[in-house]
């Protein structure tokens, strides 16, 4: 499979998602389960997302200047700063602590 | 009297889609830089705008391509297809408020998101809600574009992703996509949980693994708890798409 294939593949398959919705007659869909299914999934999905891209690293698991950036994310967040502020504010952290050589 | 009254709704429905819309484009720009530097082409990264259109699905894409490679390509197609399923219940939602006429429903069905569908059903009336849709929608999709262009030219000048602080951007985007989710108990522990199996298995399993256990440790618990407590959470919670 190319990148090129993947990237295909995964946007018709998002896009089959949206358009299914019009297309399906409500009554076919038991809606209240599906939406409990759909609103778990998505927090477990992303939580696991925020864990694999902070701490992954080529040997595992790994502790580096993304883990001071993603906490000073958390604390844009919980003063509710826009969401180009949380991510600048996360990469500047980053890049300050490689940049002066305090984390890798 | 009654007419005018109609108007200022109408007016503070797409206002208020205006200003969702134009503030959550910009988010574009960090997708756009991001794919290109974890080594999409240009072209790639508007695919995935275009195409897909959906924050959350197309993050985890790129993420999950540029951490396992081809090999992961599976992992990252089920997961993008997965964050992609709650589109499909906001459509079954707006489908009424949408009508008829096939052009209309299908441009409707790409453009289905969480940001439109959150200004479509904030609003109190109908007529109301189809206007704050097609506004959030619309500018949403062109800006969401336009700011993944610009982002993905800027991209290619960037280079290292460690020394610009980029790899720790993707961490934070997951991240601010999650936050407004985590407005109950339910939600958090759930979180919690699923952050918990992952740092488990990324040591043992290759990259794009643990996503998938996680879905589906999510898909058993969340028919288990229905089963046991049928009171249900109901659309968007806000936040990015």
């Amino acid at each position: 499979m190319t990148v090129w294939l993947a990237v295909i593949v995964a946007s018709l398959a998002v896009w089959a998602l949206k358009t299914s919705g019009y297309l399906i007659p409500r009554r076919f869909v038991e809606n209240a389960m599906m939406a409990r299914v759909a609103a778990v999934v998505t927090v477990a999905l992303l939580a696991s997302l925020v864990v694999s891209q902070t701490l992954q690293s080529t040997a595992g698991i790994g502790l580096d200047a993304r883990v001071p950036a993603l906490g000073v994310a958390a604390v844009l967040l919980y003063y509710k700063a826009p969401f180009l502020v949380v991510l600048l504010g996360a990469g500047f952290v980053a890049a300050g602590l490689r940049f002066f050589g305090i984390l890798a | 009297m009654d007419s005018e009254f109609h108007a200022s709704h109408l007016r503070r429905a797409r206002s208020h889609g205006l200003q969702v819309a134009l503030a959550v484009s910009l988010y574009g720009i960090s997708f756009g830089a991001l794919a290109v530097v974890l080594g999409f082409s240009v072209w790639q990264a508007m695919v995935l705008s275009l195409l897909m259109f959906s924050g959350a699905s197309q993050f985890a894409f790129i993420g999950i391509m540029a951490s396992g490679g081809l090999p992961a390509a599976g992992a990252a197609i089920a997961s993008a297809g997965l964050l992609g399923v709650r589109n499909g219940l906001y459509a079954l939602r707006l489908s009424p408020l949408i009508g008829p006429g096939f052009v209309r429903r299908g441009v409707a069905a790409q453009l289905t998101v969480d940001e439109s569908t959150a200004v479509a059903i904030a609003q109190s009336d109908t007529q109301a809600a189809r206007h704050g849709f097609w506004t959030t929608a619309i500018v949403l999709y062109l800006g969401w574009n336009v700011a993944t262009l610009i982002g993905a030219l800027a991209g290619d000048a960037i280079g290292d992703v460690r020394a610009w602080g980029l790899d720790a951007v993707a961490a934070a985007a997951f991240l601010a996509l999650l936050w407004p989710r985590l407005s109950a108990r339910e939600p958090v522990v759930i979180a919690a949980v699923a952050a918990a199996i992952t740092v488990v298995l990324v040591p043992l399993v290759p990259a794009g693994i643990p996503i998938l256990v996680v879905a589906l440790v999510a898909i058993v618990t969340a028919i288990v708890r229905h089963r046991t407590n049928p009171s249900s959470p109901d659309g968007p919670q806000g936040g990015a798409q």
